[in-house]
């Protein structure tokens, strides 16, 4: 067995460990946004959460609605949640949801109170859970106890050459340690599917695999009006040498490591129920994606970028990884390592796989990424269509 | 120095890892370093684009990571640059 790193983390009321310590304020719906927004002037040092939807949505994706609040306000990397909506209904389930984890979450209202007496009780509650906040404190975990998520995004060809393999080495060690670890982008998976319908650990997980796979890509067949040239490759790919969606796929799937075997196929923001790899179905547009992984409980997240995607996400720390030695040092502020050593030959990556891992370590004890100290916090919710 | 990088001995396309120039003849690797290449330039391609390693014919699939990543749209001498002009996706 390997030897297990060390964390300090905020062991939370359900026993999962977070690395940050967030007191969120969680809109329910857009028309709560101004509220929300109230509460974070009032109160220093909370986590406003607005977003454009909430309204009239049904059937799945409602489900994938009231998946993505819940699961947001449970991810261990939040101390406590406000929750506010226009009405009491929604509001409630919300606060139901993620007061199972045992943590503390309270909601209001608007309808009958109006923004201003909302926002006056809303920041009352805030204060008492941003000042109980203050006084938790880190400590000891094991680096197998944090759910990391993966997913590049601006990708050229030097991350199938350095950056996504160097994923794919922390990939396989937390994995091997025990621990939890979530891959997806059903859509950017086209031209390597086979390889990764046969990293499934059993033939009925590939089965699983193949079946969501292929209903994206009926999703996508549907829809599409061209050969999807305008979107995906997008035209940062194109710019940094991609060609096509088989090319991108291959270099995607290097995140995967070489070993790990996915146990199982999750839904969009759908919480893993046990240690390993798992496959979550997600859009390969970063923002929208991430923010799947944080509601699915993922507590920080390991981001190769070849032409430099500048993506943040307000719940769980994102490490950006680039080998593009010109995007390393035009956009430096945005690259938390650098690898692109790999392709001069002056590092392995076995080396890179060792300092990325040592860097999560170091963000799971506090760091601050290069996206947190940029202010970067993109909260983007997945919507599967119209509202009715 | 190497100029290029192939990921598998089975490719028939490397990657620029610097910025190479028109008719330089530019030495590349295998990712494994088992096997060493080299090839005329054609014509400039910069750091991250694709170098023919062979001549290729319409309907000719290209292969990196050794898997299929697409098809030929249009003849491509060894040492050409390889990208949306003559390689196009056989999904979508």
């Amino acid at each position: 067995m390997e030897e297990i790193p060390k964390i300090k983390g905020f062991r939370r009321e359900n026993g999962r460990v977070g690395i940050r310590n967030h007191v969120a304020i969680l809109a329910v719906d857009d028309i709560s946004n101004a509220a929300t927004e109230g509460v974070a002037h009032v109160i220093h040092g909370v986590l406003p959460l607005p977003h454009a939807y909430g309204r009239l949505q049904f059937g799945e994706d409602l489900e994938l609605f009231f998946r993505t609040m819940i699961g947001t306000g449970a991810n261990p990397n939040v101390a406590a949640v406000i929750v506010i909506g226009i009405e009491p209904g929604w509001t409630g389930r919300i606060v139901d949801g993620i007061a199972r984890t045992g943590k503390p979450v309270t909601g209001f209202s608007i309808e009958r109170n109006g923004d201003l007496k909302t926002i006056e009780a809303a920041s009352r509650k805030a204060q008492e859970y941003v000042q109980w906040a203050s006084e938790l404190a880190r400590e000891e975990c094991s680096l197998h106890e944090v759910y990391v998520s993966v997913k590049c995004g601006e990708s050229d060809t030097t991350t199938g050459l350095a950056s996504c393999p160097t994923v794919g080495h922390v990939v396989d060690r937390v994995v091997a340690i025990g621990g939890t670890a979530s891959f997806g982008e059903t859509s950017e998976l086209t031209g390597a599917e086979h390889i990764v319908q046969n990293r499934a650990a059993t033939a009925e997980v590939g089965e699983a695999f193949l079946k969501t796979f292929t209903e994206y890509q009926d999703f996508i067949n549907r829809h599409k009006t061209d050969d999807l040239s305008e979107s995906q490759p997008t035209k940062g790919n194109i710019r940094g040498g991609l060609t096509t969606i088989e090319e991108k796929a291959m270099g995607n799937i290097q995140k995967i490591g070489k070993h790990a075997q996915y146990v199982g196929v999750l839904k969009p923001a759908e919480a893993p129920t046990g240690r390993g790899l798992w496959f979550m179905d997600t859009s390969s547009a970063a923002a929208e994606a991430v923010t799947l992984w944080a509601a699915s409980g993922a507590v920080v997240h390991l981001f190769p970028t070849g032409q430099g995607n500048v993506i943040g996400n307000p719940i769980e720390p994102v490490i950006k990884i680039s080998g593009n030695f010109l995007t390393c040092k035009t956009m430096s502020e945005h690259i938390d390592l650098d690898v692109s050593r790999i392709l001069t030959g002056e590092m392995t990556l076995d080396q890179a796989g060792e300092e990325l891992l040592n860097l999560t370590v170091r963000t799971c004890n506090g760091r601050l990424t290069a996206a947190e100290a940029l202010g970067h916090r993109e909260f983007v919710m997945t919507k599967l269509y119209r509202s009715a | 120095m190497r100029q290029f990088l192939v990921h598998d001995i089975r490719d028939n396309v490397g990657v620029a890892v610097v910025d190479i120039s028109g008719g330089q003849v530019i030495s590349g690797t295998t990712l494994d370093g088992g096997h060493a290449l080299q090839v005329t330039a054609g014509e400039a391609i910069s750091l991250g684009h694709k170098i023919a390693l062979k001549d290729l014919k319409p309907g000719d699939t290209v292969i990196k990571y050794g898997e299929d990543i697409g098809k030929v749209v249009a003849n491509i001498q060894t040492g050409q640059h390889v990208h949306v002009h003559n390689l196009k996706t056989k999904r979508w």
